[in-house]
C-alpha cells in the first residue's frame, strides 16, 4: 500500500509499469476544433444502443485533453437526446489502449493552482453526469485504462475488459506527484472498497484484468481472441465491441441487474466500514505507514487519504471540492515538477535516437556467468534473443544458468508467466564452456572480471570467432572502454554497456562510445537494450563514465563522514531521510568493498584532488579483513542469511578510529552532512555534462535516479539545480571548499547558471 | 452435460477416410492430377503409387459409441478394446495367426493397463505371438494408430496389421496429490517404526486433495470448449448456427441409425447387463429448446454449449488393414485403400482446432486432387463452432496466405458431402476411438452412395490435425 512504492517504483523494478503503458503521453493536437466534424470521437446506433468510438489522430494512445473532452460531451449530450438511444457502449478504437489518461501538457500550461482546480472541477462535472446518466452507459476497456482513463470507466454504469496483458486498470497519478483529480479519490473507495482503493492510488500499481474483476473494477471480462478473418486484435475489438452492445441492451432492458454479488469477505468489510471507529483506524495505519515510506519527502500520499477522507466523512461535495482544490497544489509542487520530469525523460530513454541498425541484433552471446552476465541473460531470453551463456567452469555457468531459471521461475509464482511460458523462454538459453555457435553472435557482451588484462584476453579469443558485423559490447562499470578496444583489431565494433545489478530490476542501462565506436554500433546497441526493457543513456567514454564518475565523489564524502565519527546507521538515515532509496553506507557494502575500493583508487589517479576527501585507507583495510560488505557477510554491517535486521559490523571500530579524523563543526549538521553528499553529486554531474560526456540534462536525471538512485523528488541532479536554484548550490559548495578545499569547487557550468538565473538545464 | 462438458479433456479426434468406393467410375480422367500408372485398379484415376504397396481396409467395427456413465460405466478400457477386436474377428474371420501387429490408440490411460493393446488382444483370443503397442496423439490417436499399420505394411514389415482405438470416459485416474505420493514411495522405503513415525508425522490434511487429470491444455490451462468458444468468436460464428448444425448432426444421425446405415457397429454383451446394440448419444431436440442452454465455457456471454459440443464418450473401435496383395490372396473384397496422409500443428492456443483447415489442402495437394474430386468429407465434429469455424477459415484467401503461407483458400467443403451420418456431435466421440469411425463412415459411405474418394481430416489437442484420403476400392 504504499507509497514509497511510488517513490521506489520510480527508480526501480516497478517503475517497469509506468512504462509498459504508455502512460500520460502529451500529446500537441494542432489542428482547429471545427463543430460538427469530430476528430477524437466517432459514433453509429446499433439497434439501440449507441457505440462511442474514442480514436484520437494521430496517436498511438488516447489522451484525454480538452477537445476530446468537448466532443466528447458534445456526443453524450446528442445521446441523451435521442428517442432512439436506450443505452451507450464506450470503446477505444486502438488496440491496446483505451484512455492512457489526462494530458499532462494540460497540466503543465497552468500557471497557477487555480487553473488546475478548474480543470479538475470540469472533469469532475463531466464525470458526475456520466454517472448519473439516465441511459446506462458500458465502458468496453481494450488496453491501457489509467488515470484520467480509468476515473471516466468507473463513472459509467458498467465495465467490461478484455482479459489480456495490455489491459491494465490504475491511478498512477501518485507516481507523477499528483492525485485522481476527476472523481477518483471519491468513486474508487465506493466502488473497491476503502483498502484497495488505497493501494491503488497510493502505489500506482497497474491491475490486470482479470484482478480487477475480482476486486469490483470490472465486471465482465472478454478473452482476447486469435486470428479469424481478419488480423486478431481487430477483430477482439470487435468481439469486445459485440459483446458490450449485448450488455448494454441488456441493462437498458433490465435483463441484467448492475449490482454485484458480493462475496461474504466483502459484505463484512463493507460493515466493518461503517463502523467510525475502524474507519479512522485504517486512515490512521496507512497515514502512520505512508509517513514512514516516504518520510515526508512526498506531499501527494498524504493529499490523496486526505481527499478520501474528506468524502467519506463529509460527504461527497467536500469531498469532490478537497480532491479538486489539493489537485490544484500539487500539480505546482516542485516534487510534482520532477516526477512529471522524470516521466518525460523515461520516455526520452525509450527511443533509439541513433536509428535502426543495419542487422537486427537476434543472436547474443555473453561471457562470464556472474550475477551480471546471468542478469543480462536473463533479460535477452525473456524477450526472445537467442543468447549463449559462456563461462570458463562448469560450476559457475550452472550458478549462471540456475540463477536465470530462478528469475523465471519466481515470475511464474507471481503468475507472471505460466510454467509452460517459461520453459519455452529459457529454451533460448544455451549454456557452454567453449565459444561453438560464436560465429553466428550478432552481439558479443562480456561480464568477465573486471580486470583490464582479462578483458583484453577475451576481447582478443571472441574476435577469432565472431562473424565481421558482430557487436563486442563491454560491461564494465569503470574499465575506460578506449583501453578495452586497444587491442582490437575492428575497434568501431566496440562498445561499452553498463548494466546495473540486479540486471533484471534495475531498468538503466548506460551505453559508452568511444571515438571510434561506428554510429551503426552504437544503434545496435541501444536497439538490443530496448529489447530487454532498458531505460537506456548513452554517454562519452571516460574514466567512471557518467553514472560512477558522479557517484565516486560522494562515495568519498560517504568515507570522510564516516572518518570524522559519524555512525554508519545515523549515516544511513539520513541519506534515505534525503529521499536515497539506499542508505550511503550500505550502498557501499551492496556494491561491493573491494569494487569501492578499486573505483576510488582508479577514479583518485584520474581525477586527483576532486576525488579526495575520504581516505581509501579505509576501504583498503576493509578488504584486507575480509569485511567486504553484503556479498563476504560483513561489511559495515554484519549480513546473515535470514536475518532482517541486520547489525553494525562491531569489528570496524578498531578501524574506523585508526582513520579517525576531527569533525569540522560549522559544516556537520545534519542537513550540512546530507548536502555535502549531494552537492559533491551535483557538481560532477554537472562536471560531466559541462565536458560533454553526458549529451544531454535529460540523459543526467535518468542515469542518476535510475541506475544510482538519487531521490526521485528531486527529479535527477540537473533537475534539481533548476528547482533549488543554481546560485543557492554554488553558495552551499563554496561553503564547503572553504572548510574542506579543492573537491568542493563548483563547475564552470554550474557557475554560469548560478551568474545569470535565466539559465535553465530545462527551459 | 454441462459438467461433464466442461470435463472435456484435451482430445477431439476426428479423422475420416473416405475409403471405399464401390462403383467403377467411367474412364474419364478428367480431374485426375496425378499420372501415377493404375496397377490393380481398373479406373484410370487413381493414387496408386508406384513400387508402394497398396494399402487396404478389409473391415473395421466399433461398439456402440455410449455416454459416458451409462452401460459401460462397471468396465475397464481394456474390455471395451477386448470387445471390438471380437467383433472385428468375427466380422472378418481373419485367421488369428495371420496378424502380423496390432496397434491402439487411447488418450486417458488406465495405469493399470498402460499398454491397452496387448491386453485386449490377449483377452480377444488373438495369438499370443503377436505384439502389439499403444499409441497417443489426442483425438487422433486411432488415426495415429491406423497410419503406423500403413507405415508397417507399405515399408513391407508387416502384411497385416489391426489398428483400433478405445476411450472410456466414464473412469478415469485421479491420483493421489505428490506430496500423498511422495510420502506414500517414502514409507516404502523407511525401514524402522521410528522412520515411519516420523514420516506419518508429517501428514497433513491437504495431502489428501486428490489430482484430477487435466481438464485443459498443458501449454496454456486452457479448455478446450473454451478454446473453442473463442476460437467460434474469432471467425463470428453465431449461437444460431452453431445450434443449427448440431441440429443437423443430430438429425443425420438418426436417420443413418433409423436406416441401419452405421454397419461398422458391433452389438456388445456387456457382462452383467444388457446388450447395447446402438449409440445411445444421438438426441434430435430442437432449436427452441437449444437456445435454452446457457453458455458453458465462456459465462454468461459465450456461445459454445453442452448441445452443441461432442459429449463425453465411452467407446472403442478396430481396423484390419492389410497389402493388397495379401487381402486378394486370403480371398477378401477390400473395402477401401488408405491413400496419402498429412499430419499437422499450429498455435495451441488461439488455433487449437484448425487442424482441418491446415491438413486438407496439404493432403489434397499430396494426392493431386481438388476438393472437387472429393466424394464424402468425414470430419471430426469436436464442437459445431469448430466445425464452422474451420469453414470459414478454408473459405478464407486471407487466413490462407497469412497463417498457411498459402496463395490461395482451399474452398470449404460442400455440405451435401459433409458428415452425411451423423458425426462426433452426436454418435458420440470416444477420444481414442473416433479416427476409425471417421475412416469407416468415409469407406461405407462411398460404398453406398457411391464416390471414388472420401477425405477425412480431424482436429486434436496440442494444436495438431490429420487429414488422409480414402479411396474406394473398385467393384
Amino acid at each position: 500500500m504504499v507509497a514509497s512504492r511510488a517513490i521506489g517504483s520510480l527508480s526501480r523494478a516497478t517503475a517497469s509499469r509506468m512504462r509498459r503503458c504508455p502512460g500520460y503521453i502529451c500529446r500537441n493536437f494542432s489542428g482547429s476544433s471545427a463543430l460538427r466534424t469530430r476528430t477524437h470521437i466517432n459514433y453509429g446506433v446499433k439497434g439501440d444502443v449507441a457505440v462511442v468510438r474514442i480514436n484520437s489522430p494521430n496517436s498511438k494512445v488516447n489522451t484525454l485533453n480538452k477537445e476530446l473532452q468537448s466532443e466528447f460531451m458534445e456526443v453524450m449530450n446528442e445521446i441523451w437526446a435521442s428517442d432512439q438511444v436506450r443505452s451507450a457502449v464506450l470503446i477505444s478504437s486502438k488496440p491496446g489502449c483505451f484512455i492512457a489518461g489526462a494530458d499532462i501538457n494540460m497540466l503543465a500550461s497552468c500557471k497557477t493552482s487555480e487553473e488546475v482546480t478548474q480543470i479538475s472541477r470540469e472533469g469532475q462535472r463531466t464525470f458526475e453526469k456520466l454517472e448519473k446518466s439516465p441511459k446506462p452507459i458500458v465502458a468496453a476497456i481494450s488496453g491501457a485504462c489509467l488515470g484520467g482513463g480509468l476515473e471516466l470507466a468507473i463513472s459509467c454504469q458498467y465495465r467490461i475488459a478484455t482479459k489480456d496483458r495490455k489491459t491494465v486498470l490504475g491511478a498512477p497519478e501518485v507516481l507523477l506527484g499528483i492525485l485522481p483529480g476527476a472523481g477518483g479519490t471519491q468513486r474508487l473507495p465506493k466502488m473497491v472498497g476503502v483498502p484497495a482503493a488505497f493501494d491503488m492510488m497510493l502505489t500506482g500499481r497497474n491491475i490486470r484484468a482479470d484482478r480487477a474483476k475480482k476486486m469490483g473494477l470490472v465486471d465482465q471480462l472478454v478473452d482476447p481472441l486469435g486470428p479469424g478473418l481478419k488480423p486478431a486484435e481487430e477483430r477482439t475489438i470487435e468481439y469486445l465491441e459485440e459483446v458490450a452492445v449485448t450488455f448494454a441492451k441488456g441493462l437498458s432492458d433490465k435483463k441484467i441487474s448492475i449490482k454485484r454479488d458480493r462475496g461474504l469477505v466483502d459484505k463484512l468489510m463493507s460493515y466493518a466500514m461503517s463502523i467510525p471507529f475502524v474507519r479512522q483506524q485504517i486512515y490512521k495505519k496507512v497515514e502512520e505507514k505512508v509517513r514512514k515510506q516516504t518520510k515526508g519527502l512526498y506531499p501527494a500520499p498524504l493529499k490523496i487519504i486526505d481527499a478520501v477522507k474528506t468524502g467519506i466523512e463529509q460527504g461527497n461535495e467536500a469531498g469532490y471540492l478537497s480532491e479538486s482544490q489539493k489537485f490544484g497544489e500539487l500539480a505546482m509542487t516542485r516534487e510534482s515538477k520532477a516526477l512529471m520530469g522524470l516521466y518525460h525523460g523515461q520516455v526520452l530513454c525509450k527511443k533509439n535516437k541513433f536509428g535502426t541498425p543495419q542487422k537486427e541484433a537476434k543472436h547474443l552471446a555473453i561471457l562470464g556467468a556472474g550475477l551480471m552476465g546471468a542478469g543480462i541473460a536473463q533479460v535477452s531470453v525473456d524477450k526472445g534473443l537467442r543468447t549463449i551463456l559462456k563461462d570458463a567452469t562448469l560450476a559457475g555457468l550452472g550458478r549462471g544458468q540456475q540463477q536465470v531459471f530462478k528469475g523465471l521461475n519466481d515470475k511464474v509464482k507471481k503468475k507472471a508467466l505460466t510454467s509452460f511460458e517459461r520453459d519455452s523462454i529459457f529454451s533460448n538459453l544455451t549454456g557452454q564452456l567453449d565459444y561453438q555457435g560464436f560465429e553466428k553472435a550478432d552481439m558479443v557482451i562480456e561480464a568477465v572480471f573486471e580486470d583490464l588484462s582479462l578483458k583484453h584476453r577475451v576481447l582478443k579469443e571472441v574476435e577469432a570467432v565472431i562473424p565481421d558485423h558482430c557487436v563486442f559490447a563491454s560491461n564494465t562499470s569503470a574499465l575506460p572502454i578506449n583501453e578495452i578496444a586497444a587491442v582490437s583489431k575492428r575497434p568501431e565494433k566496440v562498445i561499452g554497456m553498463h548494466y546495473f545489478s540486479p540486471v533484471d530490476k534495475m531498468q538503466l542501462l548506460e551505453i559508452i562510445t568511444t571515438d571510434k565506436t561506428s554510429k551503426d554500433t552504437t544503434a545496435s546497441a541501444v536497439a538490443v537494450g530496448l529489447k530487454q526493457g532498458k531505460v537506456i543513456i548513452v554517454v562519452k567514454d571516460g574514466p567512471g563514465f557518467y553514472t560512477t564518475r558522479c557517484l565516486a565523489p560522494m562515495m568519498s564524502e560517504v568515507l570522510r563522514i564516516l572518518q570524522e565519527g559519524v555512525e554508519p546507521k545515523k549515516l544511513d538515515s539520513l541519506t534515505t531521510s534525503f529521499g536515497f532509496p539506499v542508505g550511503a553506507a550500505t550502498l557501499v557494502d551492496e556494491v561491493g568493498v573491494d569494487v569501492a575500493k578499486h573505483v576510488s583508487e582508479d577514479l583518485g589517479k584520474a581525477f586527483g584532488e576532486r576525488f579526495g576527501g575520504g581516505s581509501v585507507e579505509l576501504l583498503k583495510q576493509m578488504v584486507s579483513r575480509g569485511f567486504l560488505g553484503r556479498k563476504s557477510g560483513k561489511g559495515f554491517y554484519i549480513y546473515q542469511e535470514g536475518v532482517k535486521n541486520k547489525n553494525v559490523n562491531s569489528d570496524m571500530d578498531g578501524i574506523l578510529a585508526s582513520l579517525k579524523v576531527p569533525p569540522k563543526s560549522e559544516v556537520s549538521s545534519d542537513e550540512d552532512i546530507q548536502y555535502r553528499l549531494v552537492t559533491r553529486f551535483v557538481n560532477e554531474a554537472v562536471m560531466c555534462l559541462q565536458e560533454g560526456i553526458l549529451a544531454t540534462p535529460t540523459e543526467g536525471d535518468i542515469g542518476a535516479v535510475f541506475g544510482l538512485g538519487f531521490p526521485p523528488c528531486l527529479g535527477g541532479p540537473f533537475r534539481f539545480v533548476d528547482l533549488y536554484g543554481a546560485q543557492k548550490v554554488v553558495d552551499r559548495l563554496r561553503r564547503y571548499e572553504a572548510a574542506y578545499g579543492k573537491q568542493f569547487t563548483p563547475c564552470q557550468l554550474l557557475i554560469d547558471h548560478a551568474n545569470s538565473p535565466n539559465k535553465k538545464f530545462y527551459q | 452435460m454441462t459438467s461433464m462438458l466442461t470435463y472435456t479433456f484435451k482430445n477431439l479426434p476426428n479423422t475420416s477416410k473416405w475409403a471405399l468406393q464401390f462403383f467403377v467410375r467411367p474412364l474419364s480422367c478428367s480431374s485426375q492430377l496425378r499420372a501415377a500408372p493404375a496397377t490393380q485398379t481398373k479406373s484410370k484415376k487413381t493414387l496408386a503409387k508406384p513400387n508402394i504397396r497398396n494399402v487396404v481396409v478389409v473391415d473395421g467395427v466399433r461398439i456402440p459409441f455410449l455416454l459416458s456413465g451409462t452401460s459401460y460405466k462397471d468396465l475397464m478400457p481394456h474390455d471395451l478394446a477386448r470387445a471390438a477386436l471380437s467383433g472385428l474377428l468375427t466380422r472378418t474371420n481373419v485367421p488369428k495367426d495371420v496378424v502380423d501387429y496390432i496397434i491402439f490408440g487411447t488418450v486417458i490411460q488406465e495405469v493399470k493397463t498402460s499398454n491397452v493393446a496387448r491386453e485386449a488382444a490377449l483377452g480377444a483370443g488373438f495369438s499370443d505371438k503377436t505384439p502389439a503397442h499403444t499409441v497417443t496423439m489426442a483425438c487422433i490417436s486411432a488415426n495415429q494408430a491406423m497410419t503406423t499399420g500403413i507405415g508397417l505394411i507399405a515399408s513391407g514389415q508387416c502384411d497385416v496389421v489391426v489398428a483400433g482405438g478405445v476411450e472410456l470416459m466414464s473412469d478415469v485416474p485421479i491420483r493421489h496429490s505428490r506430496k500423498m505420493r511422495k510420502m506414500m514411495l517414502e514409507l516404502n522405503k523407511a525401514k524402522t517404526l521410528g522412520q515411519r513415525l516420523s514420516l506419518i508425522s508429517k501428514f497433513r490434511l491437504n495431502f489428501l486433495s486428490p489430482e484430477l487429470p487435466a481438464v485443459a491444455e498443458f501449454s496454456t490451462s486452457e479448455t478446450m470448449g473454451h478454446s473453442a468458444d473463442r476460437l467460434a468468436a474469432a471467425f463470428a460464428v453465431s449461437r444460431l448456427d452453431q445450434d443449427e448444425y448440431a441440429l443437423r448432426s443430430h438429425s443425420l444421425a438418426k436417420k443413418a441409425q433409423d436406416e441401419g446405415l452405421l454397419s461398422d457397429v458391433v452389438p456388445f454383451k456387456v457382462p452383467g447387463r444388457e446388450t447395447v446394440t446402438k449409440d445411445n448419444g444421438i438426441r434430435p431436440s430442437s432449436l427452441e429448446q437449444m437456445a435454452k442452454l446457457k453458455p458453458a465455457f465462456i459465462k454468461p456471454y459465450g456461445t459454445v454449449t453442452a448441445a452443441n459440443s461432442s459429449f463425453l464418450t465411452d467407446g472403442a473401435s478396430a481396423m484390419l488393414i492389410m497389402a493388397e496383395e495379401k487381402a486378394l490372396a486370403l480371398g477378401y473384397k477390400p473395402k477401401a485403400y488408405l491413400r496419402d496422409f498429412v499430419y499437422v500443428s499450429q498455435d495451441p492456443k488461439d488455433q487449437l482446432l484448425l487442424g482441418p483447415t491446415y491438413a486438407t489442402p496439404k493432403v489434397l495437394e499430396k494426392a493431386g486432387l481438388t476438393m472437387n474430386d472429393i466424394d464424402a468429407f468425414e470430419f471430426h465434429e469436436a464442437f459445431s463452432g469448430q466445425i464452422l469455424a474451420n469453414f470459414k477459415a478454408m473459405d478464407s484467401d486471407w487466413f490462407a496466405q497469412n497463417y498457411m503461407g498459402r496463395k490461395t483458400k482451399v474452398g470449404s467443403p460442400p455440405l451435401e458431402k459433409f458428415n452425411n451420418w451423423g458425426g462426433s456431435l452426436s454418435l458420440g466421440h470416444p477420444f481414442g476411438a473416433t479416427g476409425c469411425r471417421l475412416v469407416m463412415a468415409a469407406a461405407n459411405r462411398l460404398r453406398k452412395e457411391g464416390g471414388q474418394y472420401g477425405l477425412v481430416a480431424a482436429c486434436a489437442a496440442g494444436g495438431q490435425g490429420h487429414a488422409m484420403i480414402v479411396e474406394a476400392y473398385p467393384k
